[in-house]
């Protein structure tokens, strides 16, 4: 039954509460079961040997003595993986992502697989595998591989989006263009003018649990996989896609999962895993190391951006442009695109253009990060409207409060805004205590936005109530950081239950029509939609039940407070039937009772969040301490306010970690020189203070609690405040992320002459 | 009813940045599209999210456009 | 395989395991004993999550060889609650919040009891250090910290009531 999506504005009693998790009992003490801890009888261990070369023909792959090693129960290589994708490049792309054909894209690309009956003798087959190389010129940087003089990545990859098309490669993708008005004029109107560039390095989303997974197919095309994942819908489809397996026929788990932040949307080695366990029909375990998760999996885009940015002298920024140019690994992206969308979205302009360049060089490719590419456009955008603010001698909240986009604003990536919330953070921002606090020698604050789209997605949910009248969910969407908890709740407040008579399950891909991988903030906005509607398709049911019980019409029964109660005067000697009561009495009045819904959540409403940060920055060693940190950001309703605020700290933190000290570090050689959690730092403990939050609330008009998607938008703002906050510091504008202490040093010295 | 198109989308269309298009939901405008420009199909094949007067819709073609709207093709976009 | 036999008390049950002498404590209690409680983030003693106590001290499980556990004493997240009774430390995670995925949980959990065994009353920064080296990726250690806090203040109530 098709249910109204819009806001109403009901009253709560149970979302907005802080409720201890449900999950949370097995996760204190272990018992939770992650990617690396499932086993099954008989598993074999798989292991992938990975190209040491930045790009390699692969002349010839001799895995003979590997197959003799005793212990050896599958050996794997390109061909071992005929091409079933009926020419869909997007799915080859993968394919190959995930094993080389012929040719090694990146250090660490997968060149040869094996499956063994322990760890020692899969290594030691490794080591038997004799792979020749015909090594070839390289290119990493994101500007260099733009040069006609570059190696070409993919002799097939004509740059799509210019006019006439090109008929020969290029190591340009695509090319992107958004905005409107006239941005020319725009700028001869401008009293102020700055232009600028920035570099931003590449990062991984760190999550701390590596891609695992156990695999299971056999020679009938039946399998099962156990797998850490944001999307075992997806993964099944995938997987099946690329073996040649029926769908229906491969069922996908989701484990519990540690972490993943975009980086576990994609497939890696899953269908290597699958077709190691077909070839040797026996499970395979494969796990992978912290080393190949740096090397191969998931990081995010290294980016070179221009931004020039024109005010009047009363502060209203005439015109804005962007060309920002990020690289997406070895194969092609979209994320050129999505920051010249989100670049400029924060405001209200009347010219603008923003133009993306997708550029492929030999890197890892390039997986989704938390609001992907968001970041980076908003720290060279943010850092240059700080500069025109200080150039107009403004104050930098009030430039962006004048500027900011409302209702009604045609945002720079096309659309027109409904009621959105960036202009309230602003507000708080300026009124917050934070703002307040003096600052001493050799620091520095700053502030920044940012905006993020959020997506709902195709969702599917199932409710039953068990004849002691508690309820289980069943929902497709994989728990990132409590959504349990706020999908029981929102299940306990549309039934008028307690809480605790909830429990939250995440069905496999056999329980469950096909649910969208938990990405774009979406999995409390959609499931919780799902959630709302599966209930009240109990509720239906409930009533039908009570009205069976009372003998009369069910228009006469409505659901109340948990119970059903028959309305009319004709009815006031019924007393009112509990959830619990009618549980007890259905196996004979009609067997189970369930709710179920399939949706497509759209309109999951886009969010902003504005940032405030303390900076101070050790003039002889460069480094840079964070003093204190603000979150001000639009939830929509905040269902559970904890992970709400949770999403809001993790997210500032990674950015932090992203602002001040990770990145990837390539040699000459093309190889990556740091692929390790000691080389690559992300923030510990002690180099974070409490982070603050404020949660505003400015409902969604999509959603009928006004819920929007909260996990993405607050790894946006913090390159930009932080960056805006040291350059403030330390007197020079910083123009490269990350902001380590030997650039801070190199950029105070480069001021100095 | 006047349809804008993104950069991307727009070469599809001959390089116009607004086309006019007719259809009740997003389902019979994207058809109304593909039979106008035959070249959108690849577009369509990636995916094309519409914006509804600022709200973007990525799946759901039974989606009404109310009349007066305001519609903007994009290209499908993904998150983390 | 030269297997080496080790004979060891893991959360004060004595067992004995056969392992080859360079694997790793960390797999010994992962593959052999089925405590999969104990994470592996990395495997080189950068993250934490494998983090156990040896005779009562803080270590990676993953630095230290299985066969270097015999005649010690093991503590590992499963062996946190008594009984039926959550570890205060246990309870002030869930109710404050500090986590979000949980896979940094049980290195944290350890961790953070070590240090109240050692300092009854941390400061922020004792335990911040205290903590440095339990990467989380998730939560930006606020709750994390406040968790340990509230924990701290809670068993020393505890403490002074059952004086
Ligand atoms: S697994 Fe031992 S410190 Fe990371
Ligand atoms: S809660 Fe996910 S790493 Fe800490």
């Amino acid at each position: 039954m098709p249910y109204e999506t819009d806001y109403t504005n009901q009253g709560f009693s149970k979302v907005g509460t802080r409720v201890n998790r449900p999950d949370g009992v097995d996760k204190v003490t272990g018992r939770a079961k992650y990617g690396a801890d499932a086993n099954a009888a008989g598993q074999l261990v798989g292991r992938i040997l990975r190209s040491p070369h930045a790009h390699a023909l692969i002349t010839k792959i001799d895995t003979s003595k590997a197959e003799k090693l005793p212990g050896v129960k599958a050996v794997l290589t390109g061909k071992d993986f005929p091409d079933l994708t009926g020419g869909d490049r997007g799915m080859m792309n993968i394919l190959e992502n995930c094993m080389a054909r012929g040719r090694a894209l990146y250090d660490g690309h997968a060149v040869a697989a094996v499956a063994a009956i322990d760890a020692d003798t899969a290594n030691e087959a490794l080591k038997l595998i004799k792979v020749t190389y015909k090594q070839l010129p390289h290119v990493t940087d994101v500007d260099e591989a733009m040069k006609p003089s570059a190696p070409i990545i993919h002799d097939w990859v004509r740059t799509t989006g210019v006019t006439p098309a090109p008929t020969t490669a290029s190591n340009v993708a695509q090319r992107t263009e958004f905005g409107h008005g006239d941005i020319d004029a725009g700028f001869a109107q401008a009293d102020v003018i700055i232009e600028k560039s920035f570099k931003t390095e590449q990062t991984h989303q760190g999550y701390i649990e590596p891609h695992a997974c156990l695999a299971t197919l056999g020679p009938d095309g039946s399998g099962e996989l156990w797998v850490t994942t944001q999307g075992h819908f997806t993964f099944r489809n995938v997987c099946a896609s690329l073996l040649g397996l029926d769908v229906a026929k491969l069922r996908v788990t989701a484990s519990e999962i540690g972490g993943g932040f975009g980086g576990k949307t994609h497939v890696w080695t899953e269908p290597v895993a699958l077709q190691l366990s077909r070839r040797a029909n026996r499970p395979v375990k494969l796990v992978m190391s912290r080393d190949e998760v740096f090397k191969a999996t998931g990081p995010t885009s290294s980016t070179s951006v221009d931004v020039k940015i024109g005010a009047k002298r009363n502060g209203k920024i005439t015109a804005a442009s962007a060309e920002l140019r990020y690289q997406s690994g070895a194969f092609p992206g979209m994320w050129a695109m999505l920051g010249a969308m989100t670049s400029f979205a924060c405001y209200d302009l009347k010219n603008v253009k923003s133009v993306g360049f997708d550029v492929l060089v030999n890197r890892p490719k390039v997986a989704a990060y938390r609001a992907p590419s968001a970041p980076m456009a908003a720290f060279a955008v943010e850092s240059v409207v700080d500069m025109v603010a200080a150039e107009l001698g403004m104050d930098a909240v009030e430039f962006r409060i004048k500027n900011a986009a409302k209702k009604g604003t045609k945002a720079s990536y096309g659309p027109v805004y409904g009621p959105i919330g960036i202009g309230p953070t602003l507000e708080a921002v300026k009124n917050h205590p934070h703002m307040k606090r003096k600052l001493g020698k050799n620091q520095g604050r700053g502030v920044a936005c940012g905006f993020w789209f959020n997506f709902g997605g195709q969702t599917c949910t199932d409710l039953n109530i068990g004849v002691d009248g508690s309820v289980n969910l069943t929902v497709g969407t994989v728990d990132v950081g409590g959504s349990r908890a706020s999908l029981a709740l929102i299940a306990a407040e549309e039934l008028g239950i307690d809480y605790e008579q909830v429990r939250v399950t995440i069905g496999d891909t056999n329980s469950l029509g096909h649910n969208d991988t938990t990405e774009g903030s979406r999995g409390t906005f959609s499931s919780g939609m799902a959630a709302i509607f599966a209930a009240r398709d109990a509720v239906e049911v409930l009533k039908q039940r009570a009205a069976a019980t009372w003998g009369i019409p069910v228009e006469q029964v409505v659901w109340e407070a948990g119970e059903a109660r028959a309305k009319g005067k004709q009815n006031n000697n019924l007393p009112p039937l509990s959830l619990k009561e009618i549980a007890a009495k259905s196996p004979r009045t009609g067997g189970p009772i369930a709710g179920h819904n399939e949706v497509v959540a759209d309109g999951a409403g886009v969010s902003f969040a504005s940032h405030m940060c303390d900076v101070e920055v050790d003039p002889e060693t460069g480094a840079t301490k964070i003093l204190r940190y603000t979150v001000v950001q639009d939830a929509g309703k905040a269902i559970h306010p904890d992970y709400v605020e949770g999403q809001f700290q993790g997210g500032a933190a990674q950015g932090i970690g992203w602002a001040l000290n990770e990145e990837y570090v390539y040699g000459d050689d093309g190889r990556l020189q740091n692929a390790g959690f000691l080389d690559y730092r992300i923030p510990v403990c002690s180099d974070l203070p409490f982070i603050d939050t404020q949660i505003l609330e400015i409902p969604n008009p999509n959603h009928p609690y006004g819920v929007r998607g909260v996990g993405e938008t607050s790894i946006v703002p913090p390159l930009a405040a932080i960056g805006n906050a040291v350059s403030n510091a330390v007197g020079v504008r910083m123009d490269h992320v990350p902001m380590s202490p030997p650039r801070i040093l190199k950029a105070i010295e480069a001021a100095q002459g | 009813m006047q349809v804008q198109l993104s950069g991307i989308l727009s070469q599809a269309a001959g390089g116009a940045r607004c086309v006019d298009c007719a259809g009740a939901t997003i389902g019979e405008l994207l058809q109304a599209l593909l039979l106008k420009y035959p070249e959108m199909q690849s577009h369509l094949d990636d995916g094309i999210a519409v914006a509804i007067n600022g709200e973007i819709y990525r799946d759901r073609r039974d989606q009404p456009i109310p009349a007066n709207a305001d519609v903007f093709l994009l290209p499908r976009i993904q998150g983390g | 395989m030269n297997g080496v036999t080790v004979s060891a008390k893991v959360n004060g049950d004595a067992v004995q395991y056969v392992c080859p002498p360079d694997e790793s404590l960390l797999d010994v209690l992962r593959n052999r004993l089925n405590l999969t409680g104990v994470k592996e983030g990395c495997g080189t003693g950068d993250c934490g999550a494998c983090s156990i106590t040896l005779d009562g001290r803080l270590v990676c499980s993953c630095l230290v060889l299985g066969a270097e556990a015999e005649g010690r004493e093991i503590g590992t997240v499963e062996g946190l609650s008594e009984g039926g009774k959550l570890h205060t430390l246990q309870e002030q995670f869930i109710e404050k919040a500090a986590l979000q995925c949980g896979i940094c949980t049980p290195g944290f959990l350890v961790a953070a009891k070590v240090l109240l065994e050692r300092n009854s009353n941390p400061s922020e920064e004792e335990i911040r250090y205290a903590l440095a080296g339990n990467l989380c990726r998730c939560t930006g250690y606020d709750k994390i910290v406040r968790a340990v806090q509230s924990s701290a203040k809670i068993m020393r109530r505890g403490k002074k009531a059952s004086r």
